[in-house]
């Protein structure tokens, strides 16, 4: 996974509540049987019309933000489908932080998997950052991983919480699967247990 | 933490049951006992495992069924879209290459994972499962501890058994007394919803008791841990009982004899204590439920059928009457109207919420003797393959055929428009899915969830109205 420690870009505002990862990436693009390329298919129904041109005034299609690093919203931010093809729609596109007042379960904890950092902060906070952002090109902003601070164009600081788990992960590019897998003993011990026995395979119809 | 004597919830418990080692922060490796894979979220997983040259830990607690994609008229042809062909040949390569039980495409077992999972057995009480969709809470209304997770989750199932978890917090939904006639599980969902909002049950698990979910048979119960997720949790579960054992006995996948007596004990004991605390408790009398549907884009948009749609001026602060106008803007609605005689173009009955024999049976109840308006096209998308054949045993098919229903293969079909079931812009539709977001059923679709049998009152009357009308005696 690729690391995360300290980022400057611009911040793209997008001030709708309950974006669901159906609004992120529709269904009819989860046809892939890869992680890569989703990009240019992130958010398509606000941004593209029907004939697939972009809609000018939407904000990923706006010059100042093409290149948003950062996205900001409203509350319940990737609400609903478990699809990874979400973070990975917005890893694509160049999203690396995404900050709103509340974010969904799975959704969170996709964007940690793929080195996306999600970040919850209070309502006040958000509309904070949305008008810094609104500001465009020239109102960067800095999300350091390693303080767990935001740094807003104007230089002052906004700390924010972040599971040290994953605090940890982002900031080393850990991949859990091996750290798991050095756990193994523990794992057949667990399999072990006599009051798993009733426990049936799945290879096999049971008589 | 909980010491073990403290009193603990059902889900304390099967977490507890669970937990293979807690690092220092608190965070579990959990161990999982089933994991149930589709052909949409699982490619990529494969790949990762495929590109690190790992194998499946455990295929024998794993299991794989195409349900998103897989076109549910004539089986018999040919995959038409190019892509979803390539998904499902992906899987079916995968299951092989990995050693993966898997039910075909053509084989009567298949069907939407969480309708085959509890159908054949292969979802117990007391176990954790996991699928790589969100709607996998359905399988907690086993009494088991079940949730939706990523791809990268399901390639770190796949090759460890285990997941990294923290515990949630814990949120009792009770609802008490009897629901009146035409009320199901669904409105009971839906007003649950309307009452917590779709971010209400973040960082919660949802314990649903109460007398009258007691009273539901299975399939009203997973129609309730179905959509946790909409309420904003990713499990809901109810504990097991007498209900919950007779379903399970007998089933293809679970186990028999001294196996299963070994195994309702355990199950037994599966319930949450008493003075066992939650962190957020919420209370609903059944006996005011009523026929119930959405009205919006988001699942929380709730009203019952002989409301009115909320006007941008009865907001409270600005943001929501903005929302509640862009929303009355996509749905064709007017601010304040009825929703009861608004024409409708296209009526579903499917999904994993409501695409049970049970389901179908309420559905069918309105349709006998009773015809689709011409201009509407209905289908009924059952859940199984095993479902279909019940139905069919039971007259059902015909029933829906008669008056003028498409009968379906099973899938997901127009729940999601990921295969060729979807709507046109802008038309109107009744739907017993569990997602009415922009778009979902198809770009510039507008949905109206409801349960089947308000759907099957669409059906028949061109309109959406309430299914009481059409029931003898229920008024
Ligand atoms: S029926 Fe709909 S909600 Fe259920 S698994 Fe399929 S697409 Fe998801």
């Amino acid at each position: 996974m690729e690391k995360f420690t300290r980022l400057t870009t611009v911040a793209a505002p997008l001030p709708q509540e309950n974006i669901d990862t159906d609004q992120i990436i529709p269904a009819r693009f989860l046809k892939t049987i890869q992680r890569t390329g989703l990009g240019k298919h992130l958010f398509a129904d606000q941004r593209y019309d029907e004939q697939g041109n972009e809609k000018p005034d939407f904000v990923l299609n706006k010059p100042a933000y093409r290149k948003a690093g950062i996205l900001i919203t409203l509350d319940n931010l990737g609400c609903g489908s478990s699809r990874e093809h979400a973070p990975w729609a917005l890893q694509d596109f160049g999203i690396r932080c995404v900050i709103a007042p509340s974010i969904a379960d799975i959704f969170h904890s996709n964007c940690f998997k793929n080195g996306l950092l999600p970040i919850r902060l209070p309502l006040e906070i958000c509309e904070t950052l949305m008008d810094d952002a609104r500001q465009g090109e020239n109102a960067r902003l800095t999300v350091d991983l390693e303080k767990q601070q935001i740094v807003r164009p104007d230089g002052e600081t906004i700390p924010f919480d972040v599971d040290p788990f994953w605090r940890h992960n982002l900031l080393e590019g850990l991949d859990n699967i091996s750290q798991t897998l050095l756990r193994e003993g523990e794992i057949e011990q667990f399999e072990q247990r006599a009051n798993r026995a009733w426990i049936p395979s799945t290879q096999g119809e049971n008589s | 933490m909980h010491k073990p004597s403290s009193p603990r919830t059902l889900y304390d418990k099967i977490w507890d049951d669970h937990v293979v080692l807690t690092l220092e922060d608190g965070t579990c490796l959990l161990y999982i006992d089933r994991h149930l894979l589709h052909e949409v979220t699982s490619p990529q997983a494969f790949e990762g495992l495929r590109a690190a040259g790992r194998p499946v830990r455990r295929p024998g607690a794993t299991f794989a069924v195409a349900d998103h994609n897989v076109p549910t008229s004539d089986r018999s042809l040919p995959i038409e879209d190019q892509q979803s062909r390539l998904q499902i040949e992906t899987l079916e390569r995968n299951v092989e290459e990995f050693g993966v039980p898997y039910f075909p495409l053509l084989s009567r077992k298949q069907g939407i994972a969480h309708v085959v999972g509890p159908e054949q057995g292969i979802s117990l009480p007391g176990m954790t499962i996991v699928c790589g969709d969100s709607h996998t809470s359905t399988h907690g209304a086993l009494g088991s501890l079940a949730f939706g997770i990523g791809t990268s989750e399901v390639e770190h199932v796949l090759a460890t058994q285990t997941l990294l978890q923290k515990r949630a917090k814990n949120m009792l939904v009770r609802v008490e007394g009897q629901i009146g006639p035409g009320v199901t599980a669904k409105d009971i969902m839906l007003a649950i919803i309307g009452r917590t909002g779709t971010a209400g049950g973040t960082g919660y698990v949802i314990e649903y008791a109460g007398s009258a979910v007691r009273a539901l048979d299975m399939a009203g119960r997973m129609t309730l841990c179905n959509m946790s997720i909409e309420a904003g949790a990713r499990a809901g579960m109810v504990a097991p009982d007498e209900t919950t054992f007779a379903y399970v006995k007998g089933r293809s996948y679970a186990p028999k004899g001294e196996a299963f007596e070994q195994a309702v004990a355990y199950w037994q004991s599966l319930r949450s204590d008493d003075g066992a605390h939650y962190d957020k408790e919420v209370f609903l009398d059944a006996a005011e439920i009523k026929p119930s549907l959405t009205w919006g884009t988001s699942p929380e948009d709730v009203m019952s059928i002989d409301g009115r749609v909320p006007s941008p001026d009865e907001a409270t602060d600005s943001a929501r009457a903005e929302r509640i106008r862009r929303t009355l803007s996509y749905m064709g609605l007017e601010a304040g109207q009825k929703l009861a005689g608004t024409p409708v173009d296209a009526v579903f009955i499917g999904s994993c919420t409501n695409s049970r024999i049970e389901d179908l049976r309420a559905a069918a109840a309105i349709v006998q003797n009773r015809k689709v308006v011409p201009s509407v096209r209905a289908m009924v998308v059952p859940g199984s393959g095993l479902v279909r054949q019940q139905a069919e045993a039971e007259g059902l098919d015909k029933i829906f055929r008669d008056a003028g229903f498409e009968w379906r293969e099973a899938g997901c079909s127009m729940c999601l428009g990921m295969n060729p079931d979807k709507l046109e812009t802008q038309q109107r539709c009744a739907s017993t899915s569990n997602r009415n977001f922009e778009g979902r059923q198809g770009p510039q679709g507008r949905t109206h969830l409801c349960s089947p049998s308000m759907a099957a009152a669409a059906a028949v009357t061109g309109t959406l109205c309430d299914v009481r009308e059409l029931m003898e005696g229920a008024r």
